[in-house]
Order: C-alpha cells, then sequence, then structure tokens
C-alpha cells in the first residue's frame, strides 16, 4: 500500500493516471524515504505482502495439517518454529496463510468504501441543496450508529463470509470518505477550472470526478491507509468474537479467539498471532502518519 | 439556544425511528423466522405456523413495526428469550455494568490524553512531540484483544499479580477492583492512543496561529502562553471527539469484554446476536443508537461552550 495504490485507488481519474510516467512513481515511492515512519511502514506493509504472497513456498506445513505428535510439546521447536496450536497445527504456517484473507480483505473494503463515499460526497458536495441534505444525514445516522454493534446484528443475520464482510465494512467507512470528499467539494467547486469546464459545457459527472476528485486525492491517500489499518482491526476483531471468517481456515483473529483461554498454560498459541495482527495494523498507521508528514512539507 | 436544541432533539428522534424501523425490518425479514428462531431447529413446522399465528407475526411488517413502537412509548420492550427475563431488566442490568468500566475509563482517558497531546503538540517534531505521536500511532494500532492478550501474558500468566477474567463477582481471591484493573487499563491504551493524536494535531495548529507568537513576543513565560491562550482554543476541535468516546466506550467496548468475561452491554448483544434473542437485538440497537446520537449532541454543546463566538 505504498502510493502507487493511488493508481488503483481512484481509477476514476484516467487523465490522473495516465499523465503520471512509470518513473514518476518511483520518485514518489523514493520520497517516503524522506519520513522515516513511512519507510518503516512501507517495509513492514510490504514484508506482510511478500509473506501473504509467498505462503505456499515459505510455508514448512499446509495450515490445516494436525501434527499429533507435536501435542506433546507445542511450544517452538525446530520442527515448529512458532509452535503448534493445540489441535497440532502449525503456528508459523497458520499466520502466514492467515495473512491472505487480511490483506485482500481490508485493502478491497477500503477502495469499496473510498469509491462509494467518494461519489457520495462529490454528489452531495457539488449539488448541494436537499441532496445534500440527504446524503449528510444518511451518513450521520451510519456513523452514529457504534461500528462493531452493527457488524454483529448484520452478520448474525446474514451469517458471516468474507464478501458479507467486505460490504458491511464498505458501506460503514464510506460515510467518513463522503465526508471529508464532500468537505474538499464544497470549496474546490468554486475553482476557476470549474468554472471553465462549465463554460466548455463538460457534463457534471465529468467536472466531478475529472476535475474535482483528482484534487482531493492527498487526505483521501492518508484517510484510505488509516482506514486499511482501521480494517484490519475490525476483521480481527470479529475473528475474536467468533463472527469473522468460517474456520478452519487460518484467521488471526479467530485464531487467538481458540487459544486464548488456553494462556496460562501455553501463552505462545495466542501471543503470535496477536503480535501478527498488531504489526500489520501498525505499518499502515506509521504509514499514514508518515503520509501526512510529507503532505504538510509540500 | 433554545432553537438549536429543539433541532437536536428532533435529529435525535428522527434518527431513533429510522434505526428502530431498519433493525426491526432486518430482524423480521421472513415472517416464519422468528418462530423458528424462539422454538430451536427441532420443533416442527406445525409449532412453529402455531406460534406464528400466536404471536401474530404472519401480519404486515409495518402494522407489527407500529404495534413495536406503541409498546416502546408505554415503555415495554418485549421479552428476552435468552436470558428468560423482560428485555429492561436484562439491559440496564448489563449497561450499568458497562458505565462502570466506561466512567472510569474516560476519568483516565480524558486527562492522560490531553496531557499527552498538549506537552506533544506544543512543540512540533521535537524529540518529546516524536515519542508521543510514535507511542499513542503504536497503542492505538494494537488491537483491544491483542491489548488484552500482550497485558495479560504479563500480569496474568508471568508475575500473577492480576486476574485474567472479571466477572464482577468477588471470587477466587479476587477483588473486583483487582478485576477491574486490566479492563481498564486496555480500553484507556486503545482509546487515549487516537485521542491523543486528535488533540495533538490541534495543539500544533493552534501554535502557528499569529496570537501564539504575539503571546510569545511580547515576552509572555512559555507556560502561560500554553496554558491561558493555547490550551482553549486547541481544545475546541478535539471536544466532539472526546465526546464521542463515550460511545464507543459504552457500545464499543464487545471486544475487551469478551476478552476478560465482563457481563457488559456489548456482550450482551453479542450473545443476542448469536442466539438471535430478535428483542435483545432491537432494544440494544436502539440504545446504542440513543447513547451514539445523544453524546453527539453533548459534543456540539460541549463546542459552544468552549467557544463564545457561537455562543452569543
Amino acid at each position: 500500500m505504498s502510493t502507487p495504490a493511488t493508481a488503483e485507488a481512484l481509477p476514476a481519474s484516467p487523465p490522473a493516471a495516465s499523465r503520471l510516467r512509470p518513473h514518476a512513481w518511483w520518485r514518489r515511492l523514493a520520497a517516503l524515504g524522506e519520513s522515516t515512519p513511512a519507510s518503516v511502514g512501507v517495509v513492514i506493509v510490504l514484508a506482510w505482502v511478500a509473506l501473504a504472497l509467498l505462503a505456499p513456498l515459505i510455508a514448512p506445513y499446509p495450515p490445516n495439517a494436525n501434527d499429533m505428535a507435536a501435542l506433546a510439546h507445542t511450544t517452538p521447536s525446530r520442527a515448529h518454529w512458532l509452535g503448534t496450536d493445540q489441535l497440532g497445527r502449525d503456528l508459523f504456517s497458520r499466520i502466514l496463510w492467515g495473512a491472505r484473507p487480511v490483506l485482500i480483505i481490508a485493502p478491497l473494503a477500503v477502495l469499496g468504501a473510498a469509491a462509494l463515499g467518494s461519489l457520495l460526497g462529490l454528489v452531495g458536495g457539488y449539488y448541494g441543496r436537499w441532496i445534500d441534505l440527504v446524503i449528510t444525514r444518511a451518513c450521520d445516522i451510519v456513523l452514529s450508529f457504534p461500528v462493531i454493534i452493527l457488524y454483529m446484528i448484520i452478520l448474525a443475520h446474514v451469517g458471516s463470509s468474507a464478501w458479507n464482510i467486505v460490504g458491511v465494512l464498505t458501506l460503514t467507512k464510506a460515510p467518513i470518505i463522503a465526508r471529508i470528499v464532500r468537505g474538499m467539494t464544497l470549496d474546490l467547486r468554486e475553482r476557476e477550472y470549474v468554472a471553465a469546464a462549465k463554460m466548455r459545457g463538460e457534463s457534471a459527472l465529468y467536472i466531478m470526478l475529472v476535475e474535482i476528485l483528482p484534487n482531493a486525492r492527498g487526505p483521501l491517500v492518508v484517510d484510505m491507509c488509516l482506514r486499511t489499518g482501521y480494517n484490519v482491526i475490525i476483521i480481527g476483531s470479529l475473528g475474536f468474537l467468533g463472527i469473522g471468517l468460517p474456520p478452519p481456515d487460518p484467521d488471526w483473529g479467530g485464531m487467538v479467539k481458540d487459544t486464548y483461554g488456553m494462556m496460562m498454560v501455553w501463552p505462545h498459541m495466542a501471543l503470535f498471532p496477536c503480535a501478527a495482527i498488531s504489526s500489520l495494523v501498525v505499518g499502515f498507521n506509521l504509514l499514514a502518519v508518515g503520509l501526512r508528514e510529507l503532505g504538510l512539507r509540500d | 439556544m433554545a432553537r438549536f436544541f429543539a433541532k437536536h432533539l428532533l435529529f435525535l428522534l428522527f434518527t431513533l425511528l429510522v434505526v428502530s424501523f431498519l433493525v426491526f425490518t432486518l430482524n423480521e425479514f421472513s415472517p416464519g423466522a422468528v418462530a423458528r428462531k424462539i422454538l430451536g431447529a427441532y420443533a416442527t413446522q406445525e409449532q412453529v405456523d402455531v406460534l406464528t399465528k400466536q404471536m401474530g407475526l404472519d401480519r404486515p411488517v409495518l402494522v407489527r413495526y407500529v404495534e413495536y413502537l406503541g409498546g416502546l412509548a408505554s415503555g415495554d420492550l418485549g421479552y428476552s428469550a435468552r436470558f428468560k427475563l423482560p428485555v429492561r431488566e436484562v439491559i440496564f442490568k448489563h449497561l450499568a455494568n458497562t458505565v462502570l468500566l466506561a466512567a472510569i475509563a474516560f476519568a483516565c482517558i480524558v486527562p492522560l490524553s490531553t496531557l499527552l497531546g498538549v506537552v506533544a503538540g506544543m512543540r512540533e517534531s521535537s524529540r518529546v512531540d516524536r515519542v508521543i505521536l510514535m507511542f499513542s500511532t503504536v497503542v492505538a494500532s494494537i488491537p483491544e484483544f491483542a491489548l488484552g492478550v500482550f497485558l495479560a501474558s504479563v500480569f496474568v500468566v508471568w508475575l500473577g499479580w492480576l486476574p485474567g477474567t472479571a466477572t464482577l463477582v468477588a471470587g477466587g481471591g479476587w477483588s473486583v477492583a483487582a478485576q477491574l484493573v486490566l479492563p481498564v487499563t486496555v480500553v484507556v491504551l486503545f482509546d487515549s492512543g487516537y485521542v491523543v493524536s486528535m488533540i495533538r494535531a490541534s495543539m500544533v495548529e493552534v501554535m502557528q496561529r499569529p496570537y501564539i507568537r504575539t503571546a510569545v513576543l511580547k515576552g509572555l513565560p512559555f507556560r502561560a502562553v500554553i496554558l491561558r491562550h493555547a490550551l482553549r482554543n486547541a481544545m475546541l476541535t478535539p471536544i466532539t471527539v472526546i465526546m464521542l468516546q463515550i460511545n464507543y466506550l459504552v457500545a464499543g467496548v464487545v471486544v475487551v469484554e469478551t476478552v476478560f468475561a465482563y457481563p457488559g452491554f456489548g456482550r450482551m448483544i453479542l450473545e443476542a446476536a448469536l442466539f438471535k434473542d430478535i428483542a435483545l437485538i432491537e432494544a440494544g440497537a436502539l440504545v446504542a443508537v440513543f447513547l451514539a446520537v445523544l453524546t453527539n449532541i453533548l459534543g456540539d454543546i460541549a463546542y459552544v461552550l468552549l467557544d463564545p463566538r457561537i455562543r452569543a
């Protein structure tokens, strides 16, 4: 989730994407090195992405294979670097495989929220009047609902699956993005270049997507980094509450849920997945802190 | 001021109405489902049909919704199938427990994060600022359950100083006060990370204002500049954020409550959701939204009180 993600994040701005030549992206990536938090964040996030991609090659065992012989000594050993869980499954392999669903669902939900939220914010901010009022009020209502309770109610009714989690995360995060984009649109729609586009007879959709949205990019990217981190926390928490991804495939939150009751005997079973999820979120949040710093310096 | 309150009160009622309708329709999506959920998987279809008729569940959703609203107005929240008690009793018992946790946590979060936020923000990019910023970023990045596991592994498993559960029943040689230490610490750490960064950002912005430079150039001691000129203005933006934390503390602490087996409001809703205890979910959702909108209004009021320009 380094800067190039903007290209995927805002597919609605083709000129901005094509204007930037490949080496411009490299310059931007290199610029991240100027901020210590940003570079640490990028390294952590990229490391997890690499581990998740290479899981089939690195993981010493299949994630759901039980090693009954290891149950006598579940603690870390040469055969099982991080030990095994209560069913004799290799923790290192499960943590590697567990990175995959998180790294797919969290960014996917952020992209969904960014698309939906940008659209709502643009329409509300651009047209104003009653459309704006309806959108703002609807967003307020969704935002006033304690997020985790909303998940519990919805997921308890429609059951839990990766797609449902993406859907719920998208719906509940979109209002925040909408608020940011709306605020910027209110300001940007008064600019000369918007007036010029109107004089040219461009359609409202063109003005919103091509003239206004690309200029709201900066704060959006920082916010999307933060949202990805929060999404990782929520996906983990849902797993921990037992309403996340269905077992038996490894899911960090679910791994903690199954084993934290045994902490007095085997603390490592809960500690390692906790360390994994914490480090990933720290990565995303450091990246956000760094991007904000870099943005302020310009 | 009267208009201000009337407008907010109207919005509160409107939100409650919309949310109650949404949750109601979501819960009662399929007419047979409610009776099936109450009777369980082993009841025959006949039994389900009889109960559906008895409870009047075969009538249109809208009619039943209006009836439900009538019940709410007279204080009847329904009957909890999970706890076999009137919903009102269940909710208030759990809510009281969570309010205890939330009140202690809030009393720690506000002074702690104000202190850290102001100290960090008064000299941007100083070493102290970097340390506090990193601390708050990292602490806010650790999910509550992971924070709970980390702290428990040190203070419960390794040192044995504190109990690992907080059931609020003094037992196993641990007092209720000792039981509260870990849940409160987890909530305070996780939440202050976020609040500190908000206060810091606001403080940084205020310190760049001309009136602060004037105060410094006038020769005022730095302490007086901070306390008398910067602090009040720096708290304007974060005060709404701080008020919103009440909302998180009461309704959003499900995870912490689950980690420490704390008999609170969030865990009650989780249980209700898993058990499909519809009356309890509906009432719980309403209470949660009521709290959410109320804290929003409190935030607005606090903002008005701090900013004399709006008060007029």
